[in-house]
């Protein structure tokens, strides 16, 4: 449908037609790439790096919003080609479901770790001095009850999508709290948010890299640090009977694509999966956004500025 | 809820026996709720895995074949849609580029830009003359305001995206509504095929069927289209049937008479009559299109819905008001000018001709619009409404929601904890301690009471199938979370239904309220919601209860107004006072709409479902939400599903007892 209707518009505007073609025809293919969109500030960046990169090479790119789950059903049918944030945490089960067709690939890891963990703003150290460590959460879980939850303290954990094993880590480390769930992203931060206007006791779910640990100060739960042993056998750590008795992994930021990424456009595939960054400079990228309220295109050009030897080593040139 | 001892019971009128079966019946409901825990076997209160049929599986089987191999011999079925969705695609791609931008040659970013969009400037005028055209100032003003907000608070680009699909989808919905419905008042056989469908097609959460469509469409704008026509065109299909069945007789009779042929008869005589009436339908095809700009924004739409979405991640609530306002105005002003539309037609029957002179003026306003595809490209100010020209009222909206926030959190939190303390939780609790067979034995008895047999079965069949589908615990977290909805929603709004069909004035502030309530993205109010109520059941409840109040009003307020004038001066002329009047005459006559106002609260509520699967409730929307993350079709379809038996469960026991009532008062149907 796409050629048939360039052809209309040639037709339409004969007038106007006869134009130059597209730069960089050294490209294997012109077809758009499509990379998706979703609706956070960090992926945007992601997204956009890549995208200029791809440009610089003289591949023809196209943004596309999508759900950021949603999109997997595009990736199949080969209507989308490259999701550049798939979080461990979050998309693993629909990313391994994906791949296991055949029809989307793992490009590997975007050098982002992802951390999740338990988090309190820091005025709560105050009230209860012996944060961050873990073992002082059952002296302060009245602190954070709500009528509710009363006299356990309230957990407020991600949308239920996300895994993460809270209500087994509570049992396992015998942990005085009540998780509840948010349903979104928006709504875990709109009660941060709430609870920080108010200056009012909340403990959650928050990750990084993210713009709230960095518009937000606080800290995050020392739990027994993570180890596969944990998860997998019940004797590991503190709680002999118990798994999950420890905090949580740190998972990597997977890039992935259509299948036919690989045959259709090589170099682009290969520039992918060279892509890297650090959790650093994207925490500070996203601070510029979301916090100084600078444009996601003129971060990212600035970032393509100042790393072009970065960049260019991935297309080879 | 009558024992099956008493059948006659409502043909002898009031009946003592009817009231003392449903004290009975929930004497012994609640003292389930009193039983210690485990006096119930575990497989009364949920059906065991071993019972729950395969249909998952089977499901997802059947749409893997019928996404991957379903074969007509020379090309799949899949071949068939995206051809199809390739042809939708043109039409699309010629509002885009007209709105947005611009012709171009190639895409992506090789693109070579042919000419510009069309400017803002020349979009506005042609719709305020166009409106001025079909409603006079008053409408030019209206329209004027409404798009003239778009280009001052910078949401112009997006809402021309957003436009330029709502003005695909909706003659789509409009056009293939009034087929199938003309279809269906010709053969009775295919309306009573394609009533359930249309029930399904309306409550069934679109993330259960979203992965399908995507697969079958491509993901894009069509697909976000077609998601948008299921859910908006059953309204249309069901306007129709009613409208055509209302033409009256002599009408029809004449048409006969002067000799029509059946297309004669259709399009010349049926359809006129009963325009004003179809145009019902197209306003709720408008209404519900932009209700779907959100999700149809998730798969590629982009657009106002992408806007607000995006703002709200941020937490930005002022930016996700001020997006999500620019779709309500959309509605509002698409809305009036269809309506305008259709009684111009109906009085431009009476006087022909019109302005000439008012005719060379549109004709030069879109000599201008076609001159800007051009001009654009010299001066971008005309192509893009400049950034520096724009302006924005967010750090208000944000800055009010902080100041209730810190000042009122406490109160709230009152309210709210005495609320779920002593509502609530008992509600659900009740809820939860009911046995099955118990609830379908109730369910069974009230429709064999209300409706006869046939009702009876019905309703037991949905019913087997939500307590054999695995979810019936989180169905009957559905029913508690909708149902108090429903009954707050209909405390507050018939009540106000009422008085506003007895003072004409509050209905037009009401219904300027109801209107943007509806077609608000749900998404605006919910975040400030949350910050303010904190996740759980309670937000989700006011988010369901502020959609789903509108019916309630709407219907209330018209059931009142029609009531016949010679009832009214006959209850005068016996010497009723006023609140006589209201209260013996009014109401009960009134009383079927307002039925039917809550059956529609019921639907609205349910359909409200994927929303507040947003904030953690942990109901039938939630397992659909699920099952888009886990990418198992099969799970979601069969959740969806459920949640479409619970509203055809509501639907039809409502129906039956309208029906009743108003025999009872010698209404017609």
């Amino acid at each position: 449908m796409r050629p048939t209707r360039g052809f209309v518009a040639v037709t339409a505007l004969a007038a106007l037609a006869l134009l130059p073609p597209p730069a960089g025809a050294q490209v294997e293919s012109t077809d758009p790439i499509r990379l998706t969109l979703h609706d956070w500030t960090g992926q945007l960046i992601t997204t956009r790096i890549m995208g200029e990169v791809l440009k610089a090479a003289g591949y023809n790119v196209e943004y596309v919003q999508a759900d950021y789950l949603a999109q997997f059903a595009g990736l199949k049918s080969g209507d989308l080609h490259v999701a550049m944030e798939i979080w461990e945490t979050t998309g693993r089960q629909a990313m391994d479901e994906a791949v296991a067709t055949g029809l989307v690939e793992n490009l590997g890891e975007t050098g982002m770790v992802a951390i999740e963990e338990w988090w309190y703003p820091l005025y709560m150290k105050e009230q209860c001095p012996g944060l961050p460590d873990w073992r002082a959460l059952n002296d302060c879980a009245e602190l954070f009850a709500t009528p509710e939850t009363y006299p356990k303290g309230r957990y407020l954990g991600g949308p239920v999508t996300w895994g993460g094993y809270d209500e087994e880590r509570v049992e396992a480390l015998g942990l005085d709290f009540e998780v509840v769930h948010a349903g979104t992203d928006a709504a875990l931060f709109a009660e941060l948010e709430s609870a920080y206007q108010r200056r009012a006791p909340i403990i959650l779910w928050v990750y990084t890299p993210h713009w709230a640990p960095i518009k937000y100060e606080g800290e995050w739960i020392e739990f027994p640090p993570y180890e596969p042993a944990c998860y997998e056998d019940p004797s590991w750590g503190v709680n002999p009977d118990l798994a999950y008795d420890c905090g949580k992994p740190r998972g990597p930021i997977w890039k992935v694509a259509w299948a036919g990424l690989k045959d259709k456009w090589p170099g682009a595939y290969r520039a992918i999966k060279a892509f890297r960054v650090t959790n650093e400079e994207m925490g500070e990228m996203i601070a510029r956004v979301d916090l100084e309220g600078e444009s996601v295109e003129a971060v990212v050009a600035d970032w393509m500025a100042k790393n072009e030897d970065r960049w260019r080593a991935w297309i080879g040139q | 809820m009558a024992s099956a001892a008493l059948p006659r019971a409502h043909a002898v009128g009031r009946s003592y026996a009817a009231p003392a079966a449903v004290a009975a019946a929930f004497a012994l409901s609640l003292a389930f709720l009193a039983l210690p825990r485990g006096t119930v076997p575990a497989w009364l209160l949920r059906v065991p895995r071993e019972w729950v049929p395969p249909l998952r599986r089977w499901l997802s089987a059947f749409m893997d074949w019928l996404v991957g191999s379903a074969s007509f011999g020379l090309f799949t079925f899949k071949d068939l849609t995206r051809a199809f969705s390739a042809l939708m695609d043109w039409p699309l791609w010629l509002a885009k580029s007209l709105l947005v931008t611009g012709f171009q040659l190639g895409e992506g970013s090789a693109a070579v830009a042919l000419t510009a969009p069309v400017s803002w400037l020349a979009v506005i005028l042609l719709l305020t003359l166009f409106a001025y055209r079909l409603g006079g100032r008053g409408l030019a003003i209206l329209v004027f305001l409404c798009f003239a907000y778009l280009a001052l608070f910078g949401q112009w680009e997006s809402a021309m995206v957003t436009l330029s699909s709502i003005v695909i989808a909706v003659p789509f919905g409009v056009a293939g509504g009034l087929a199938l419905g003309i279809w269906a008042y010709r053969s009775p056989r295919f309306e009573r095929a394609l009533t359930p469908l249309l029930d399904v097609m309306q409550t069934t959460p679109v993330f259960a069927y979203l992965v399908p469509i995507l697969f079958l469409f491509g993901f894009g704008p069509v697909a976000a289209m077609i998601a948008t026509i299921i859910y908006a065109m059953p309204p249309m299909v069901r306007v129709t049937i009613l409208a055509l069945k209302q033409v009256p007789e002599e009408i029809k009779e004449f048409g006969r008479m002067v000799g029509c042929s059946r297309r004669q008869f259709m399009w010349r005589v049926l359809v006129p009559t009963a325009r004003p009436a179809l145009m019902v339908g197209v306003n709720q095809v408008i209404m519900l299109s932009l209700n779907m700009v959100i999700i149809a924004s998730m798969i590629g739409a982009g657009g106002l819905g992408y806007d607000v979405l995006a703002s709200l991640r941020r937490l930005d609530i002022g930016a996700g008001l001020e997006a999500g306002l620019a779709i309500t105005l959309l509605a509002i002003a698409l809305d009036r000018m269809s309506q305008a539309a259709a009684g111009r037609s109906e009085r431009r029957r009476g006087r022909q001709g019109g302005a000439s002179g008012f005719d060379g003026v549109m004709a030069a306003a879109l000599l201008f619009a076609l001159a800007t595809l051009w001009l654009g490209l010299r001066y971008p100010w005309l192509a893009r409404y400049p950034e520096a020209l724009e302006i924005s009222t967010a750090p208000f909206w944000d800055a009010l929601v902080r100041w209730i926030n810190v000042n009122f959190f406490d109160q709230l939190e009152a309210f709210k904890t005495t609320l779920l303390v002593y509502v609530l939780v008992p509600v659900k609790r009740f809820l939860l301690a009911q046995p099955w067979p118990w609830v379908l034995l109730l369910l069974t008895l009230a429709a064999l009471r209300l409706g006869g047999v046939r009702l009876a079965l019905v309703v037991l069949g949905f019913g087997l199938f939500v307590a054999f589908s695995g979810f019936w615990t989180k169905a009957m977290i559905t029913v508690y979370l909708c149902g108090l909805a429903v009954i707050i929603a209909a405390l507050l709004g018939i009540p106000l239904g009422i008085a506003c069909g007895l003072n004409a004035r509050l209905w037009r502030v009401v219904e300027a309220v109801i209107d943007t309530l509806q077609t608000l993205p749900s998404f605006v109010y919910l975040i400030p919601v949350v910050m303010l109520f904190r996740v759980g059941d309670f937000s989700a409840m006011i988010a369901v209860i502020l959609y789903a109040i509108a019916p309630a009003i709407r219907y209330a307020a018209h059931g009142v107004r029609r009531v016949p004038a010679h009832l009214i001066e006959a209850g005068r002329a016996s010497g009723c006072t006023p609140r006589q009047i209201l209260l013996r005459i009014r109401l009960p006559l009134a009383l079927p709409e307002i039925l039917l106002g809550i059956n529609q609260t019921i639907m609205l509520a349910l359909s409200m479902l994927v929303i507040t699967a947003l904030v953690g409730t942990r109901d039938l929307g939630q397992e659909v939400y699920i099952a888009l993350t886990k990418a198992d079709v099969g799970y979601g379809l069969v959740a969806g599903l459920s949640v479409a038996a619970i509203a055809m469960i509501a639907d039809r026991l409502i129906g039956a007892w309208a029906e009743r009532l108003r025999r009872r008062f010698g209404l017609q149907a």
